[in-house]
């Protein structure tokens, strides 16, 4: 348990190779990466192998082990280390992002040969492994907020990779000022707790903050509400989402690890961590829920508009963190948590999947472009559907299924005013299952509609390596599998993944013993589901006659142009942020600087005062030594 | 020597000191800046002389001595180095010299 730290050091290693050994040939880069996130991925499960089998009394996750590496520093009586703590939730959050990753990073060796900055890109996102991890070994906040911060550098570097256009610049420096308004909350969450309760480790601020908060109290409220703030700006979530769809620029393994699988669920895993401090604010409590509802729809219907395929998982990723906010909004800690691990799962392998599919066509992102995918690359097909089923709660595949049903179970048993949140997880069951068709039937079904028809491209990639089919595999296998961890009991299943988050995070409400009802509860969203695929089945046709009548100029009706453009927030952040400033700003007066510039002119003003006296003529030198020695003398006579 | 002469004396001292003071900022020749510097150091050993007789002690002259080595060395390197300027500068204006004496 004391090599925890190896877990983050390898992939911190293999950033430190790739930025300093410029010298590897070709795609070593590539196996120095994804070698390096594959030791992690082992020293983590070594780690989880050696919690669970050492647990005292064989009782899972019974207590977290502290370890900490070294001091790091002493602000008052707080004094933040270097420290890690590994409890059950650590243990889930670690092997999520290493074997995820290490599976995208391989998937990348392939998938990202020939491009321009080959090393760049492996580094970074060996960089980003390493931030993550941090982030979620972290025994202290403050260095919980140095993996955060360096995972949002990170996701900033890989949106803006293809740096020579400018909208990708663009859509990084997006990403990155969107999520700041949430990490200035975070921060400033962090100095609350820090300055009031006089401790920083996680553990114990939040057993003081029991200790010394009244449940409900404005202090227990503004704390949780800055910390809400730093979670909905890394999780893309109402009102600071519209970030996620334009980070869609970077390479397909960026968003499949990033924007899908691990940093966008770190606010997830934020709130769950100080659970302590939401479980004092009831009010935040309930603003998380409705949040995780409204993203849920808003992105839900947004998605059904899109035409970039990648846009389409991004909101779609959106509205499923929406239902991990739900979860964590109803005190359904293990639930969240699941649902974040098996969204992992599916969510990477659908990115990854569309990756290919979007690079076999020639970089063709539109998915009115596409269509008969599935006979020439069955592969890719068979993988994604995978990861349509998971995402869309159906079986036989079990990872979505699992956790998503749970988490619906649960918000009818919360019962009074959480059915409305019910009715909207309902309502996103639907959309979810209309935006996955639609986009599974533009992709892959019928007739391709390209110019790319017959693309040389396409018939090459045909076959895909080993590298990039390996992990596909993998992907569609633990997704086809991942449920089975928590399947519902009256499917025979065993709650193991709850029991086990159970040492780390206090008990979900109770579910009901009926099961009848948990039966009807599971049959409704899945019936819910199939009646949505043939109504996307009709989206798509009509989405293809429309394109297809009038290909140049299509006026798409104002409300899919409103929907499209995700409700029309980044309009409104552009008008109520964006257009002041830049028009404060194009007047060449800034008023923030006045101040500054202020004092420059005053010290340049009286430097030019002062070399004026120093001209080089002795002879008013020494005149001015005369009346400095003649005042002296006077001061001293007289 | 009363302290009357002594009074006497010393403002002669004072005024030679400034005469020399006035003459080297208001002179822009080198050599009479010299030359004020001369007076003013001879203002400071008349001081030394009278201060010397008023007490009855050596020490006084011992000092002028002093001071006419230094005028001595000071005047050797001040001709030396305006014999050196003059043939840089037109003429031995010390105002001339803030470019550097190019």
């Amino acid at each position: 348990m004391e090599l925890i730290w190896l877990v983050p050091a390898f992939p911190l290693a293999g950033f430190a190779v790739l930025a300093f050994g410029r010298g590897l040939p070709g795609k070593a880069a590539g196996v120095v990466g994804s070698a390096s996130t594959a030791l992690s991925a082992f020293a983590a499960c070594v780690v989880a192998w050696i919690y669970v089998s050492g647990a005292p009394g064989g009782a899972l996750g019974a207590l977290p082990y502290p370890t900490s590496l070294w001091p790091w520093l002493e602000l008052g009586s707080a004094s933040p280390a270097i420290g890690f703590s590994v409890d059950a939730l650590s243990i889930v959050m670690i092997l999520v992002v290493s074997i995820v990753g290490f599976l995208i990073h391989l998937f990348s060796i392939e998938h990202m040969a020939g491009e321009e900055g080959y090393h760049r890109f492996f580094a970074y996102m060996n960089l980003f492994v390493a931030f993550m991890l941090i982030l979620v070994l972290a025994d202290n906040f403050v260095l919980l907020y140095l993996g955060w911060e360096g995972v949002g550098l990170c996701s900033f570097l890989l949106i803006g990779f293809w740096h020579r256009d400018r909208a990708n610049g663009d859509a990084a420096r997006k990403a990155f000022i969107v999520t700041r308004v949430g990490d200035v909350a975070l921060l400033l969450g962090i100095l609350l707790v820090a300055a009031n309760l006089g401790d920083l480790g996680i553990g114990e601020a939040s057993r003081r903050a029991i200790a010394a908060w009244a449940p409900g109290s404005g202090i227990a409220v503004l704390a949780a509400a800055l910390i809400l703030g730093g979670a909905l700006g890394k999780s893309a979530q109402l009102p600071l989402h519209t970030w996620l769809p334009d980070a869609m620029a970077g390479p397909s393994p960026v968003s499949a690890l990033i924007h899908a699988a691990t940093m966008v669920t770190a606010g997830v895993y934020l709130v769950a961590r100080s659970n302590a401090f939401f479980t004092l604010a009831p009010q935040v409590m309930t603003a998380v829920a409705v949040i995780g509802a409204a993203t849920l729809l808003v992105a839900g219907a947004s998605a059904l508009a899109q035409r970039d395929l990648k846009r389409i998982l991004a909101y779609s990723t959106m509205s499923q963190i929406g239902y991990m906010f739900l979860a964590l909004g109803v005190a359904a800690w293990t639930g969240a948590i699941f649902h974040l691990a098996t969204h992992a799962l599916f969510k990477s392998l659908l990115f990854l999947a569309a990756g290919a599919v979007i690079n076999a066509l020639g970089h063709e992102r539109d998915v009115f472009a596409m269509g008969g995918v599935a006979k020439k690359m069955p592969l890719l097909f068979w993988t994604f559907l995978a990861g349509a089923f998971g995402l869309t709660a159906l079986p036989p595949v079990t990872a979505g299924l699992a956790s998503k049903d749970a988490i619906i179970a649960r918000l009818w048993y919360v019962g009074g005013n959480a059915r409305l949140l019910w009715w909207a997880a309902m309502a996103g069951v639907f959309l979810t299952s209309l935006y996955t068709f639609r986009m599974l039937f533009l992709v892959f079904a019928g007739k391709s509609r390209g110019a790319h028809s017959e693309d040389a491209g396409l018939a090459a990639s045909g076959a895909l390596g080993a590298p990039t089919a390996v992990p596909l595999i993998v992907l569609a296998v633990l997704c086809l599998v991942g449920g089975l961890l928590d399947f519902p009991r009256f499917l025979g299943g065993s709650p193991f993944f709850g029991s086990f988050l159970g040492g780390a995070l206090p008990p979900s409400p109770e579910l009901g013993t009926d099961d009848v009802q948990e039966l009807l509860l599971s049959l409704g969203p899945l019936v819910l589901t199939l009646a949505g695929i043939p109504l996307a089945w009709l989206i798509a046709r009509r989405g293809i006659a429309a394109t297809t009548a009038t290909p140049e100029v299509r006026h798409p009706s104002r409300l899919a142009a409103f929907v499209r453009s995700g409700f029309g927030f980044d309009s409104l952040y552009s008008f109520l942020f964006v257009r002041p400033v830049s028009r404060l700003a194009g007047r060449g007066v800034d008023p923030v600087n006045l101040a500054s510039e202020g004092l420059r002119g005053l010290t340049m003003r009286a430097s030019r005062l002062l070399r004026s006296s120093q001209d080089g003529r002795p002879r008013r030198y020494l005149a001015a030594l005369a009346v400095g020695a003649a005042i002296l003398l006077a001061a001293v006579l007289l | 020597m009363s302290a009357q002469d002594l009074e006497i004396a010393l403002a002669l001292a004072a005024a030679l000191f400034v005469i020399g003071l006035a003459g080297m900022i208001a002179r822009r020749s080198l050599v009479f800046m010299l030359l004020c510097a001369e007076i003013m150091l001879n203002a400071a050993g008349f001081a030394f002389i009278v201060a010397g007789a008023r007490w009855g002690r050596p020490e006084g002259q011992t000092m002028f001595i002093f001071l006419l080595v230094t005028a001595a060395a000071e005047v050797a390197v001040g001709l030396a180095l305006i014999l050196a300027l003059s043939g840089r500068l037109k003429d031995l204006d010390a105002d001339e010299m803030r470019s550097g004496g190019a």
